[in-house]
């Protein structure tokens, strides 16, 4: 198997039904805050995210690259040993443990995950890395968690969860093995 | 801390740009034009989303929110937790915020902890607009699904642990 074949990929179409949703939602919030707020509120907020949006752009394009990189340079036999679906529960530790030190936001995690994917990872090991940046992320802990909440609440929340996206790949690869042995039933 | 994610991040893709130079020049080109084209196509959401959510988070009543996660709210209180944090919009300092301000008003602990796991496991504006465009729907689904059960074994192991 060469590691550098073609890959399949879903093209992404710029505009569909969620970011419709979520244009509805915006345009109505907005108009919301401006009739009830004022302008110079409306405008505020405006300008703040503006000013997040060109924060996060640098972002975006770093992750967009890592992911296209990955998906090219990854050699496909490692990621099958490692996280693929043969990989068993050390395929899903492997990725919880990734999922835990992978620095960035929903920005990155998300083309990163989707890149393994393509490339023959296990999608139990995948749910299981997204899971555990979402919960066990040092990034977002350090950040965000920890001055919100305080030491004692983040330790504790921490230890509760870190079973979770262990729970979380072995759940997705049940519902799959599931779903595929309704298929060939039936 | 915020700069040295940053900077991590673009050290790995500068890093994984020069191996594929290694390999060719060719490959550095075609893989960077990629990631690039799929940058400009992720822009007008991240534009919609980014600048959007302010507005819905200015909507939302925060001490309304604080006062459904009162200790004494039971099971009722866990599920209106469980479905705020998946609704709650906005970025982490929206979500943090709310769950803060409600440990501090007197919230049960097991609440905001299923909140804040809630909120990190299913934020419906992130799902809306990292989520759905750049991974293959069926993963999407799946995703959700397993994490379903998630808040309540969290809610369970809490308060078998105890407060903190």
């Amino acid at each position: 198997m060469s590691s550098e074949g073609p890959i399949q990929r879903r093209p992404r179409k710029t505009f569909d039904w969620s970011s419709a949703t979520l244009a509805v939602a915006v345009v109505v919030a907005a108009a919301v805050v401006f009739w009830r707020d004022g302008q110079a509120r409306f405008l505020e907020i405006l300008i703040s995210d503006l000013l997040l949006f060109v924060d996060i752009l640098p972002k975006v394009l770093a992750a967009c690259l890592i992911a296209a990189f990955v998906a090219v340079l990854m050699p496909r036999e490692v990621v099958l040993r490692w996280v693929g679906a043969e990989s068993g529960l050390m395929g899903i530790l492997i990725a919880t443990l990734a999922g835990s030190i992978c620095p960035g936001g929903p920005i990155t995690i998300f083309p990163i995950a989707a890149a393994f994917v393509a490339i023959g990872a296990d999608t139990g090991a995948a749910i299981a890395f997204i899971t555990s940046w979402t919960l066990l992320g040092y990034a977002r802990i350090l950040v965000w968690e920890l001055p919100f909440f305080g030491g004692e609440f983040v330790i504790w929340r921490t230890i509760i969860s870190l079973p979770l996206p262990i729970v979380a790949g072995l759940l997705a690869r049940f519902i799959v093995g599931l779903s595929s042995r309704g298929k060939g039933g039936g | 801390m915020i700069y040295f994610v940053d900077g991590l991040l673009w050290v790995i893709a500068l890093g994984l740009g020069l191996i594929a130079a290694s390999r060719s020049r060719t490959l550095l080109r075609d893989s960077a034009r990629e990631g690039v084209v799929d940058c400009v196509r992720l822009l007008p959401r991240i534009m919609l989303g980014v600048i959007g959510s302010g507005y819905i988070a200015a909507l939302l009543p925060q001490e309304v929110v604080g006062r459904w996660l009162g200790a004494d709210s039971g099971f009722t209180g866990l599920c209106i937790a469980i479905l705020g944090g998946a609704f709650t919009p906005g970025g982490p300092v929206i979500g943090f915020s709310i769950g803060a301000a409600a440990l501090k008003g007197g919230a049960g602990a097991p609440q905001v902890i299923a909140y804040t796991v809630a909120w990190a496991l299913f934020a419906v504006q992130r799902m809306l607009i990292w989520e759905l465009p750049v991974m293959p729907q069926r993963l999407v689904w799946l995703r959700l699904m397993a994490s379903l059960p998630l808040p309540f074994l969290v809610v369970v192991a809490a308060m078998l642990l105890g407060r903190p």
